[in-house]
């Protein structure tokens, strides 16, 4: 029981990083793929953050009176991350509308359809 | 000046993109991109000279002194993936002109070339950084910009194609940040030579281990390890013609990069191969990967994918060395780094050019019939390189066969050495199928008489073709450059 209520934190990182790949393998919907793999993406976050975060730290800013910090770096990480997240995220969408536009659809299998029938070779 | 040569190294493509999207004029996105382009190969010939004449260099961004601050660092094996890198760049980037203007329309053309540059400052930031998670940054930035390279192809199966190279390539960068955040957590460090140091020192293996294995298939989905690969014969297909190129020559050998790396600087050596079957489970992959997707490219009928098809055969030559993990076949893999990207960068202009006589995007083995006549240079240039990628004496992939032979052979194991010539064997075939095609089979009725690529584009081609006979011959700087990585990374063993 310790190590489930101890570790919390890594638990919700695994059920959402799994719960994301479920999302992004067994949905044929572009749109839901992008949200599995952003779900992915956010427990990563989670990694980073929860073990950086010392319970009663602070703002690492030298101050008399305290003497626990909280590390910054791993904060600082994931901001950059967040902005590729986010980079990441709008170019998909952007990808999916235009597929729309091509393929009047974005169902994945009726994309492979539609395609199957120009082949023309 | 000199000193910032590293920084520069990656500023000026960077600072080139935002430049060229403000300048909105395609003619200043071409002259810009090829004066970074050449900037580039000057700046990474001078720094694989520095390095070769007195050691590693060391860069701390903004003077921050590594470990704190992000140091870039140009070693033997970096030095030669920055060559390499900008080798072909200085190639496609006077290609890129005829070739941008017949694929696409005016009002998109810069901001192609806008792409590029941000796609060539992200490879040459992963090869140049000494920072794990900086090294996560350009992995993002060069991968993002090759999505919308990918995805500015004529068909509409190009943004599929894109859509598809971008949910496995993400999923790939994710799986590296985990396996970083796992070392970070056991190190608490991000410099990659200070992170090799404390992990010496590390008691408990096993998020290790498991740092190992998410870094493992995150980086193996970005170079297409088999079977890792389902991306690439459809993003290589339906790119334009420059951005094929200048990808299947770079990217993923750029992410093999990252694999040596981590491999054999940053995890103590024996643990990886100890301790895990790593070596076993390479050397299985990669044997997979020369004979199944060389005999994918067999039947394929699309030129441009039967090309991606030998990229994944090819690719499992380079992770063969590292599978097989000694002097000799180490300096094969990172030999082909080069040695394949110039074959292949060849391969792909060239084919550009074939395209834009044909009026399509698409390229069929029918529609080469009579290429020889029509075409006669491009042919004979498809040739010979084509002659390299099957490894015939006298071109550059020769010298990385030999390579690997020798190191199976110093294993002893000789089934490995089987598979390379059934590869090879195999190459011959799909080969000879362009070959049938271009000079046997009479041309088309009504195809135009002879009627070669624009003089810019034939040039590029035959030029990167020339570079794959020079590399068969003169070796100094390929294997030469590759045998100094190799003893770099194989240090740590000994």
């Amino acid at each position: 029981m310790s190590a489930l209520a101890g570790h919390y934190s890594y638990w919700i990182t695994i059920v959402l990083m799994v719960t994301g790949m479920y999302i992004l393998v067994a949905r044929g919907n572009l749109l839901k793929k992008l949200l599995g793999l952003s779900i992915v993406q956010t427990s990563v976050y989670l990694l980073y953050i929860a073990p950086a975060k010392l319970v009663g730290g602070t703002a690492p800013i030298v101050a008399p009176g305290f003497a626990v910090y909280s590390n910054p770096l791993p904060h600082v990480l994931i901001l950059t991350a967040i902005v590729v997240g986010v980079a990441t995220l709008a170019l998909g969408l952007a990808l999916v509308v235009r597929i729309r536009e091509a393929y009047g659809t974005i169902e994945e299998d009726e994309i492979l359809a539609l395609d199957g029938g120009d082949e023309g070779r | 000046m000199l000193e910032h040569l590293p920084a520069l190294q990656v500023v000026l493509p960077l600072a080139a993109a935002p430049l060229i999207v403000l300048a909105r004029s395609a003619r200043f996105a071409w002259l810009a991109t090829t004066a970074v382009s050449y900037l580039c190969l000057v700046i990474s010939v001078r720094l694989f000279w520095q390095v070769a004449e007195a050691g590693p260099v060391s860069y701390a961004i903004g003077s921050w002194p590594p470990p704190w601050g992000i140091e870039y660092r140009v070693d033997a094996l970096s030095g030669f993936v920055l060559v390499a890198v900008s080798l072909t760049a200085s190639f496609v980037a006077p290609y890129a002109q005829r070739s941008i203007a017949a694929e696409l329309g005016e009002e998109r053309q810069y901001l192609m070339y806008a792409m590029y540059c941000l796609c060539l400052a992200g490879l040459l930031g992963i090869a140049i950084t000494g920072d794990a998670f900086n090294l996560f940054v350009f992995l993002e930035i060069s991968s993002l910009a090759s999505y919308v390279l990918v995805a500015l192809g004529a068909h509409r199966r190009a943004l599929v194609a894109a859509y598809q190279y971008m949910i496995m390539g993400t999923v790939g960068a994710t799986f590296y940040v985990i396996g970083v955040g796992l070392l970070y957590l056991m190190t608490g460090t991000l410099n990659l030579a200070d992170m090799a140091e404390r992990l010496a020192r590390v008691d408990d293996v096993r998020p290790v281990l498991a740092a190992l294995a998410f870094i493992t298939v995150g980086i193996g989905l970005k170079l297409a390890l088999f079977p890792l690969h389902q991306w690439l014969p459809n993003a290589y297909a339906y790119a334009p013609s420059m951005a094929t190129a200048f990808l299947a020559a770079t990217a993923t050998k750029v992410s093999v990069y990252v694999l040596l790396r981590f491999y054999f600087t940053v995890f103590d050596p024996a643990p990886v191969f100890e301790r895990l079957p790593t070596r076993e489970i390479f050397v299985a992959l990669s044997v997979a990967a020369m004979v199944l997707a060389s005999l994918v490219a067999v039947f394929e009928n699309d030129v441009k994918r039967l090309f991606a098809y030998s990229s994944v055969a090819q690719i499992g030559y380079i992770t063969l060395g590292i599978g097989v993990d000694n002097q000799a076949s180490l300096t094969g893999s990172i030999a082909h780094l080069l040695n394949h990207g110039v074959t292949k960068g060849a391969i792909f202009l060239l084919l550009g050019g074939i395209a834009l006589r044909l009026g399509s995007g698409r390229v069929t083995i029918g529609a080469l019939a009579g290429l020889g006549r029509r075409m006669p240079l491009t042919a004979l240039g498809l040739v010979v390189a084509g002659l390299s990628l099957i490894g015939m004496p006298g071109t550059a992939g020769f010298i990385t066969k030999w390579y690997l032979i020798v190191g199976a052979v110093e294993r002893g194991w000789w089934w490995v050495v089987a598979a390379i010539l059934a590869s090879s064997l195999i190459a011959v075939a799909y080969v000879w199928r362009l070959v049938e095609a271009a000079y046997l089979r009479p041309a088309r009725e009504g195809a135009a008489a002879r009627h070669e690529a624009p003089a810019a584009m034939l040039c590029a081609g035959l030029a990167m073709v020339a570079l794959c006979v020079y590399f068969g011959f003169d070796t100094t700087f390929s294997a030469g450059g590759a045998a100094e990585a190799a003893q770099l990374l194989l240090r740590g063993l000994r």
